[in-house]
């Protein structure tokens, strides 16, 4: 287990960041609650997670406990939102979150729902620095928050082992990104408390492709999260970027 | 009494009822890979050949899609009567067919016969047989559900004998009077017609060619639809107190007043099995979901029998249902949660209401003598019948082959 809180100087998330995410803790479980839209993009992040995985290690979906001795690490875990499924798939998963109030609630949850999930608090840098190895880390919406986005990326390539998988999704920066994700989701529909985003702190595909390369990820594939209004609902696109994205990459 | 109080039996998938819409889910089920418990108040089902007892579907095309994909078509289509043709005329006793008619032919559908008339008693040593053959399924008939509760992350039943079975959803598939539906809180709106329906079959002596003849009568209508060899299975639609008059009859009587609707294209007549009585009404689940509950089939919906669409769109809803929850579970998601339930309800819901008002407007249109909505229908009738598109499109949603389909039924 590691020892190490959040203030570890090693830290790369400003301290700013991790207040903002407390306060929006308790609700996590909450579908139609504060992390509403986080349980809308949810089946659509973990249809693209699974299949990777699937495509990856050469898993069948289909098969009981398809995950079976793959370790997984779910960073930024939140309410364990993206480690139950993992969990329930067979997989072998820690979550790590920066916000100590976010850990009990995800521990507890696991609990009622009769899941084995190790929980801790912490950061990607504390759990490189630890010498952890993972099959699988998964990095979802975490990037446009960092301080040091290569450096946290550099670290994510360290906990994996060689030919792991990292998966990676973040928000696109353009006029129209800005418009969705903080006018759209933060100040017109209240999606998310305002201030959740920096527009500046976000990265276009491209940029991440070059920052994963420089961490030593080899970038394998790109797709877009896009949001339907109609449907009220998301999928994944081939080609619409433009806003939410996630990415795959390799350690050598 | 309980002697088996405090044990508990983990699974999956808890379905209550083990009917037709029941057993198919459970083989769905445990084809996706979960585990099953399938408990029916009913004794099991018999596996062996039993004689003809007048039940038969009018099952669609979507549907005997479905039983291809669970391998229960193979067993089940050697007594299975395609429907070639489907004749609909306005009648009225004693007046013979309006002119205006209604003609289905199936050389106008690609995917063929837009259904096929299959025997209850076939269909069920079918499921049957399958049930007990299938890895995965804990089939426990008679058993009877007293008590349900939600449990964190668990649905839990109580039997009679105070054993406990827990599961992450539970599928009510117990009928229009579902417990399950009730013990959930889940209140039904419904609608009586006044009238029952007096279903038998017959034997006859012509050769009936594979076309189904639906007359509408002011009393209601009267479906007659082919079955294997010379015989037709009867779903014949009356007011109540007509009905009950008729039910009451002896079967020389009972064949005597049907002859006037039935008319003698097929020749002489005489009754195979026995005669049934269902009053006909419509009834919908206020939900068809709640917390780790799902309800299916009757206990959702009960459609008037009018087009046969009782039992196709219980399958329907099986269907759909084992999409949602293939597809939880291959992503890892719980498959009781409220976002798989919420998938199914809008998935079916609007389907299954659109449908319930369709038919309840289509019955009062058609049952009923008044001379000016007897010519509005006569010509709606005609102008349908003159219009190939429009026609085509009739036939295939009475195949089912329209809307989202679930991906057992896209065959």
């Amino acid at each position: 287990m590691s020892d190490l809180s959040p203030a570890a100087p090693t830290s790369t998330i400003d301290a700013g960041e991790i207040a903002k995410f407390e306060a929006m803790a308790a609700e996590w479980w909450d579908l139609e609650g504060k992390f509403k839209p986080l349980h809308m993009l949810n089946p659509t992040r973990l249809d693209y997670i699974t299949n990777q995985i699937a495509a990856e290690f050469g898993r069948d979906l289909d098969a009981p406990a398809p995950f079976e001795g793959l370790r997984i690490l779910d960073i930024g875990c939140g309410g364990g939102l993206l480690c139950e499924p993992m969990a329930r798939l067979g997989a072998t998963i820690v979550g790590v979150d920066a916000a100590p109030r976010n850990i009990p609630v995800a521990q507890i949850h696991a609990e009622q729902s009769g899941l084995t999930i190790d929980y801790r608090v912490g950061t990607a840098e504390d759990m490189a620095a630890d010498g952890e190895q993972f099959d699988v880390v998964l990095n979802m919406e975490v990037v446009e928050h960092v301080a040091d986005p290569l450096a946290y990326l550099t670290a994510c390539q360290q906990l994996l082992k060689p030919g792991g998988l990292h998966i990676c999704s973040t928000i696109n920066r353009n006029p129209k990104s800005f418009a969705m994700a903080i006018v759209g989701a933060e100040y017109v529909m209240r999606w998310l408390p305002k201030g959740t985003h920096e527009w500046n702190k976000f990265i276009t595909p491209d940029e991440l492709f070059d920052l994963m390369r420089q961490a030593g990820l080899n970038p394998v594939d790109r797709k877009g999260f896009k949001f339907n209004p109609l449907g009220w609902s998301w999928s994944i696109s081939d080609r619409d970027l433009s806003v939410n994205y996630v990415t795959a990459s390799l350690k050598p | 009494m309980h002697i088996l109080q405090g044990m508990t039996t983990d699974t999956d998938l808890i379905i209550v009822g083990g009917g037709l819409n029941g057993s198919a889910l459970a083989l769905a089920a445990a084809r996706a890979g979960l585990r099953v418990h399938l408990l029916d108040a009913q004794p099991r089902a018999e596996q062996e050949e039993r004689d003809f007892d007048g039940r038969a579907y009018a099952l669609a095309h979507a549907s005997c899609r479905m039983l291809r994909a669970l391998d229960l078509w193979e067993s089940v289509a050697t007594h299975a009567q395609p429907m070639l043709e489907i004749k609909v005329t306005d009648g009225r006793a004693g007046e013979g067919p309006s002119p205006w008619m209604l003609h289905f032919d199936h050389a106008e559908l690609e995917e063929g016969p837009m259904g096929h008339l299959v025997e209850d008693r076939h269909l069920r040593r079918a499921m049957g047989r399958s049930l007990a053959a299938m890895p995965g399924i804990v089939h426990e008939a008679p058993a009877r559900v007293v008590a349900q509760r939600v449990d964190a992350s668990r649905v839990v039943v109580t039997l009679d004998d105070g054993r406990e079975i827990s599961g992450a959803l539970l599928v009510g598939s117990d009928g229009r009077q579902s417990g399950t539906a009730e013990r959930a809180g889940i209140g039904r709106q419904g609608w009586g017609y006044g009238q029952t329906a007096l279903v038998c079959a017959v034997e006859h002596e012509k050769p009936h060619g594979g076309i189904a003849h639906q007359f509408f009568m002011p009393g209601g209508p009267l479906a007659i639809l082919p079955l294997t060899g010379n015989r037709c299975s009867i779903v014949w639609s009356e007011e109540e107190a007509r009905a009950a008059e008729v039910a009451a009859m002896d079967d020389a009587g009972f064949l005597e007043a049907l002859r006037p609707a039935f008319g003698s294209f097929l020749g002489e007549i005489s009754l195979v099995g026995a005669r049934f009585t269902y009053p006909l009404g419509l009834t919908l689940a206020d939900s068809f979901v709640a917390e780790r509950v799902a309800l299916i089939g009757d206990a959702a919906h009960g459609v008037h029998p009018i087009a046969g669409q009782g039992l196709n769109a219980g399958l329907r809803d099986v269907a759909a249902l084992v999409d949602v929850l293939a597809e939880a579970r291959r992503r890892g998601e719980d498959i009781g949660g409220a976002q798989a339930l919420a998938r199914y309800q809008g998935w079916r819901r609007f389907d299954t209401a659109t449908l319930a008002v369709a038919t309840d407007t289509f019955n009062r249109l058609f049952s009923n003598d008044n001379p000016l909505l007897r010519a509005v229908r006569d010509m709606g009738m005609g102008a349908v019948n003159a219009m190939p598109g429009l026609r085509r499109n009739f036939m295939r949603e009475a195949a089912g082959l329209t809307g989202d389909l679930p991906s057992l039924m896209r065959g």
